[in-house]
This record gives C-alpha cells, structure tokens and sequence, in this order.
C-alpha cells in the first residue's frame, strides 16, 4: 500500500514542474532564437563584405559592469527571500531596478556616443545591426523592468517570502537570463565588431 | 519543509476547485473573452472556416484568369471594383496580390491557426487528462492576438493601393519597395504588422501546448501512453518555438529597411536611372531567415494533420496503430531535419554546389521518416476491420495525397532537376498536394471526428461522403495536370500566358485545372453547410460514437469547465488497445485498468496489475 504511494510521488516529480515556471524557460528560448538569428545574420552579412568597421565606445564595458552587478543584487534578492530576510529582499530589489534603468539610461547614452562617431542606424549594416541587437535587448530589459516593478510592488506588501518563492525565482531566472544575453552580445560585438 | 509541501498542495487543489464551477459566466465570458479551451478552439475553428473560404474565392478569381484568359470578368466588378480593368479583366497587379493573399491566408491563418489552434486547443486537455491548459489566460490571449492579426490582414485587402503582392515569401527588394510594386506600400506593412501579431499568438499557443503536455498530463499518462495526436500537436508546438521568433527577425529588419531607411537586404537599386541610398544590404539573407521558418513550416501545417490521422486510422481500421514508437520516432526525426534543410529552396540563389548538395541529401532523407509514416499508415489499414466514416475517408486522402505530392518531393529535393524545376508549376503541384492537401484533409477528418464532442451532436455523413469524394477527385484534377505544366516549363505567379509562344499551349489543360476548381470550392460549401446545420439539427451524439479508446470520449458529451465532472480517470494502458484477443468489446478505452480485462491481458501487463491497487492514488509506473 505504502509503496504504492511511494512510487506515485517519484513518478510525478519526476515528469512535473512549475507551469508558468516551464512556460518562462519556454520564452526564454523564442528570446534565445530570436537573438541567434539576428546574430548569425550579422556573420552571414558581414561575411559578405563591405562593411564597416568602427571602434566599439569603451562605455559599453561600464553598461555590461552595471548589468552583472544588476545580476549579483538580484540574486542577493532571491536568497534573502529564501531566507525569508524581509527587509534586505526590499533593499535588493530597489538597488536591482535602480541598476536597470541605469543601465537602460547608459545604452541610450551610447546610441548619442555613437552617432558622434557617425555610426548610424540608417547607413552600413554593421552600425545598423548594432543598433538593432543592443534596441531589442533593451526592449527586453524594459519588460524585465516591468516585472521587477511587480516583484517591488508585492515585496513591499510582504508577499515575498520563502513559501511563496514563485514569483521571485521566475524574475531572477529572467533577469539573469537577460544580463547573460547581454554579456553574450557584448563578446559577439567585440569579437566581430 | 512539511509546510512548504501542504502550501503548494493547497494551491493546486484551490486552482482544480475554481475550474470544476462555472462561476458567474454570462455572454461575454462564455463566448468571446473565454478562457476555456474548448471555446477558444471553436474560435480558431470558426475563423479558421471563414479565413478557408476567403483564401479558396481567392483561388478561384486567379484560377478564372488563367483558366479563361479571354473571358469577359466585368461580373465581379460589385465584388472587386476597380480591380477589374474597363475591359473586364483582371488588374495585372492584382492578380500578383491574389497569389500573395492566396498563399498567406492558406499557410498561416488556416493551416497554422486553423489547424494547431483548433485541435491543440481541444484534444490536447481532453487527452491527456487536464482541466484545462497551463494557462487560460494566454490561451485566450493568443487566439485575440490572432484575431487583431486577421483583422489587420483582412483590411489590407480593401485598402486602395491593394493588399501586400510581393508572394507570400516577401522577398525583397519587391516586398521593401513601394516603387516595386503598389501592394508594397501600405499593403506590406499591414501585412508585416499582421504578421508579427501573428507570431506573438502561435509563440503564446505554443508555450501553452508544450507547458500543458509536460506538466498537466493525469495521473498513468506516461509519455508512452500519449496519443499521436499529442505527439503531433507536441512536437509542432516546439517547431513552432524555434522558428517563428526566426521570422520574427526576418520581418523586424525588413520593417527597418522599409521604415527607418536601413539596408539590411537592399543594395546598389536603380529606379529609372536613379540609385536609391541603400548600400550594402543582401536579398539572400532575407531568404535564408525567411526559409528557416519558412521550411519548418510546412511541417508546422503537417505535423498535426500527421496525428489527427494516425488516430483516426487506428480508431477505424480497429487495430492498435503499426509501430507506435516508429511514428514518435519519425514525427521527432521529421522536425530535427526541418530545420537542417531550408537552403533547398534557395538552390538558384547562386549558392556554392558543394552547400547545395549538402542540403541536397538532408532534405533526400526525410523521405525516410515520410516513408516510414506512409508504411505504418498502409500497415494499419491491412486487414483491418474497416469503418468508412467520413473522418477515416479524409484520412487516407490524406495518406493518398501524402504519397503522391511526396514523391515529386525527391526530384525537387534534387538540385540538378531543381534548376529545371524551379519556380514552375511543378512546384505549385507538389506542395500543394503534400502539405496544402494533405493537411486540409486531416484537419477536416479531424472535424468529422471530434465534431460529437465539440457541438454534442453528429455530423451528417452521407454530406460528409459527397463532400469526401467531391474534394479528393477535384484536388487531384486540380493539381495533378499541374505537373504536367510544370514539367513544360511554365513559371508560377505569371499572370498571362497567351502572350508568350512558347507558352501558349495548354490552354485546354489550364481550363481543366480551373473548373475543377471552382468544383472543388463548391464542394466545401457542402461541408459549410453540413457544420451549421449539424450544430442545431443534426443527431445527438452517443457518448462514444467512433468507439475510440482515447480520454476525450469518457468526458460527457457537453464537457463543461473543467472537462470531468468529477475526478480526472487515471490512465493505465495505451489508447490504441482495438481488437485486443480475448478482450470481449473491440475496444479497450485507456482508463480500463488491467485487473477488469484479465481475459484479454499479456504476461507482461498482469504484472502491472499489482502496481494498480484500490487506491486511486495508485498508477502504473511505465514498467521497464
């Protein structure tokens, strides 16, 4: 009788896993797709040739600074909400935003750097693509925003906590998801710039 | 950590309680905002009609031109205005958006939406044992995105520069150019815009198929006890995953060049003398991220045809189906080489040879995978005690246009024969046979069969055998002399032939092709009328009308939210246990533990009937 049981629980953990959580991971991969695709674009053009070759703004190192220290807070966030720390979840979270729009505002400032240098979005496809790849991951972090408002907003109502992990652990994933994306088109620009 | 568990527990069971009431529903909530799957699936099937019937007149008006290139068309003229010219023919231009729409509408709107939309939507919760999908939320917002998306698609049809013209692979610089061509201008950015709506809708059905299959599935379904129709509707949903964000990029960067001056795909372009701007772009990498969605998606359109019909055939041939783990193994071999084989569309692009014959034995094997279906298919019906339903009849149409479309397959596959082939009506002949078809039947045998536990009642089938036999011989008339075209040389998209000499024979064979046309959309007003009609008059319908073994038919016949009254059966043996020996009925639906058939049992499963037990926490572990 009690084996039965048994074999039922390992069975269902087996096979069975958070829906929305699954469904994430799920839009991470139409993300991950979008973004190979643009990119192996970007070598299939440049292979081409004709194109333009420019210096990337050392500014874009200090964003990428900022989106990795964005990843470390958030992840400081998570695992206060783990250890069910109320207060430093809130501090996490804030310090997290602050970061991204930081690093939004930073991106934007590069696009005006850019131009300086007369890398254009209408012009050789090799600034065209820049701006591109660079426009859509801020979209992305725009959502990503988005969703660490919410977090902010039910953290402060004390609905963060280690038995409702839920929503924090579906925007940690995304957010450590989005600043690695980052990292990787970041490399990418630097190795194929 | 105990509290943890009984939290989580009191969540789902909070979820199961709020999905077994209908609370509160009125007009709005039940009908049109529903976040029921099985409403959301009548939506798609709806439109899906409605965008079917379009995407066929569409066919028809082209046909006419072709067909009768000297008839007088001034009749249309209330319908089309303008586009008929003063002399009563049809507006050269127009005749491109026509093959354009025709080709769009039949791909995405019927043949994706239509077909994954509906049956996804509804047997995927019904088969595997679910209340309803992972999220009814999304689900609902997927079928108005598809809905805003068809809306934008069919304005652009009336709007005065006439809809997107470019074919429906929107190949620039015609798609980018508004000077190209007038269905460029307003028309192509509705039709992007329509697009990219498009794509948020099947990524939000897909997540919610996939999400759904992997987590919600009752208890004994193991993925060994998936009907094929989940693995179809499966497998489609994670192709659809990996390429329509591809498509996504295509249409972003063309937006760009289109909108915002870049030169992604356009360089060195002369109108009248005069460059344009644009430098440095590249047509071919337009199509090479086209075909990396486009190719997948025909197997997107497929793929679920595949599984509506290997349960059909199994249902009605009363046999399990031939090679179970040979038809997951072929679905799964056929979408990983899906997304290996685009540059075969592209075998005239001035590619390297040695790429195009890499490309060329990729796409050569998917004959094998096609073939092995074929032969399960053949294999099922043998010696089967047969059943010829309407459903099964559209089955095998399928299994029949399937083989002969197939076939031409391999010598389009060929990049020598290609050259030749290319762009002609050979082509237009062999897709529309294998996946344009081919798919329509199976979404229509699906019709037939799961009509019952849609509506609650029985769809007419003496209509259903006149439309059978009306659609398969005017497909075949329609599309089989088209080789023959084709083979001659004749190009596709041409508006005229009459003026060319070379071209000016076959005039007989293209009028044959053109009135069996017409044939064959007057035919599914048969159908048209035979779904309404039955939706009110026809007979009720038994709880399990085709004697199937599958979870759908144990719900009532009118499933409310929530699909099983009381608790979901549990599942102990695979759905395909028809004509078992020494079992007293033909069939053995999923849900009949072993201990109740101990008659009709192997070695191996009076095994599993110790793991049953009294309890209904219970299940059969799949036993290795």
């Amino acid at each position: 009788m009690t084996s039965d049981i048994k074999i039922v629980d390992d069975a269902k953990k087996q096979l069975s896993m958070h829906p929305k959580k699954f469904g994430l991971w799920l839009f991470i991969v139409t993300v991950v797709m979008i973004f190979a695709s643009l990119t192996s674009a970007y070598i299939v053009r440049q292979a081409e040739g004709n194109w333009f070759v420019f210096e990337l703004p050392w500014q874009m190192w200090a964003t990428s600074g900022i989106i990795v220290l964005s990843s470390v807070s958030m992840h400081w966030a998570y695992i206060s909400a783990k250890r069910d720390n109320l207060e430093s979840i809130k501090i996490a979270i804030s310090i997290t935003t602050i970061l991204a729009v930081l690093f939004l505002v930073g991106q934007v400032y590069i696009w005006g750097l850019l131009v300086d240098e007369n890398v254009f979005l209408v012009g050789n496809p090799s600034g065209s693509f820049l701006y591109i790849l660079s426009g859509l991951h801020g979209l992305h972090i725009v959502s990503g925003v988005i969703f660490l408002l919410i977090v902010l907003n039910s953290t402060f109502k004390y609905k963060t906590h280690s038995k409702n992990l839920v929503q924090i652990e579906m925007c940690t994933t995304y957010w450590h998801f989005l600043g690695g994306l980052w990292i990787y088109l970041f490399i990418f620009l630097l190795l194929n710039h | 950590m105990a509290t943890a568990d009984i939290h989580i527990t009191e969540e789902t069971h909070h979820d199961g309680h709020e999905h077994d009431h209908d609370h509160g529903s009125n007009f709005w909530t039940t009908y049109i905002f529903s976040t029921d799957h099985k409403m959301i699936a009548k939506q798609f099937l709806i439109t899906g009609i409605f965008w079917a019937l379009l995407g066929g007149t569409l066919s028809v008006i082209f046909r006419l031109q072709l067909g009768f290139p000297e008839a007088e068309l001034g009749w249309l003229r209330p319908f089309l205005g303008d586009w008929i010219t003063s002399q009563g023919k049809i507006d050269p231009e127009f005749y491109l958006a026509l093959v354009t729409m025709h080709g769009t509408i039949m791909v995405f709107f019927v043949l994706t939406a239509g077909l994954s939309g509906t049956f996804s939507n509804f047997l995927i919760p019904l088969q595997i044992g679910a209340r309803d999908m992972a999220s009814g939320f999304m689900n609902m917002l997927s079928y108005w995105f598809f809905f805003v998306s068809s809306i934008i698609m069919l304005t652009s049809l009336f709007i005065e520069t006439g809809p997107a013209s470019g074919g429906w692979v929107i190949y620039p610089p015609l798609s980018a150019l508004p000077q190209a061509i007038s269905g460029s201008g307003l028309g192509m950015t509705m039709w992007l815009v329509s697009m990219a709506l498009f794509i948020i809708s099947t990524l939000l059905g897909g997540i919610n198929y996939i999400t759904t299959i992997i987590n919600l599935r009752t208890k004994g379904m193991s993925f060994s006890k998936l009907p094929l129709t989940i693995w179809g509707f499966f497998f489609t949903a994670i192709v659809g995953l990996l390429s329509f964000p591809v498509l996504f990029s295509a249409v972003l960067l063309l937006i760009f060049d289109r909108s915002f001056g870049t030169s992604f795909y356009l360089s060195d372009i002369y109108i009248n003398g005069e460059a344009l701007p644009n430098q440095g772009g590249s047509p071919i990498l337009f199509q090479h991220l086209f075909w990396f969605l486009g190719h997948p998606e025909v197997y997107i359109v497929i793929l679920p045809a595949f599984g509506i019909t290997s349960e059909i055939i199994s249902t009605n041939s009363r046999k399990p189906i031939f090679g179970y783990k040979a038809m997951v193994g072929s679905l799964l071999f056929i979408s990983l080489l899906s997304f290996v084989v685009w540059a075969h569309h592209m075998f005239v692009t001035g590619m390297n040879p040695f790429l195009g014959s890499v490309f060329m034995i990729l796409t050569l094997i998917i004959a094998v995978p096609s073939a092995v279906k074929v032969f399960n298919y053949l294999t099922t019906l043998w010696k089967g005690n047969i059943r010829f339903t309407p459903a099964m009849l559209f089955s095998m149409g399928l299994v029949s246009f399937f083989i002969s479309g197939g076939i031409t397959g391999i010598f389009l596959g060929s990049a020598a024969i290609d050259i030749q082939l290319h762009d002609t009506y050979f082509v237009v002949a062999h897709f529309h046979l294998v996946m344009g078809s081919a798919s329509f039947f199976g979404m229509v045998a699906g019709v037939y069969h799961w009509y019952p536990k849609m509506f609650g009642r029985m769809m007419d089938a003496k209509l259903g055998y006149i439309h059978f036999w009306l659609s398969f011989i005017g497909i075949y008339l329609v599309f089989f002399p088209m080789h023959y075209i084709g083979i001659a040389g004749y190009p596709r998209r041409y508006y005229s032939f009459t003026n060319f000499d070379a071209l000016n024979s076959f005039t007989d064979l293209n009028m044959l092709v053109s009135i069996a046309a017409i044939l064959t959309l007057s035919a599914q007003f048969i159908f048209i009328f035979n779904f309404f009609h039955s939706m009110w008059r026809g007979r009720r319908a038994p709880a399990n009308p085709w004697e199937s073994n599958t979870l759908e038919w144990t719900t009532p016949i009118n499933p409310g939210h929530g699909n099983w009254p009381g608790e979901i059966p549990t599942v102990y043996r695979w759905p395909y246990d028809y004509s078992k020996p020494g079992a007293e009925k033909d069939f053995i639906p999923q849900h009949i533990p072993f201990s109740e058939t101990l008659e009709s049992n192997f070695e191996q499963e009076n095994e599993l009937i110790k793991l049953e037990g009294t309890d209904s926490k219970a299940i059969v572990i799949d036993g290795k």
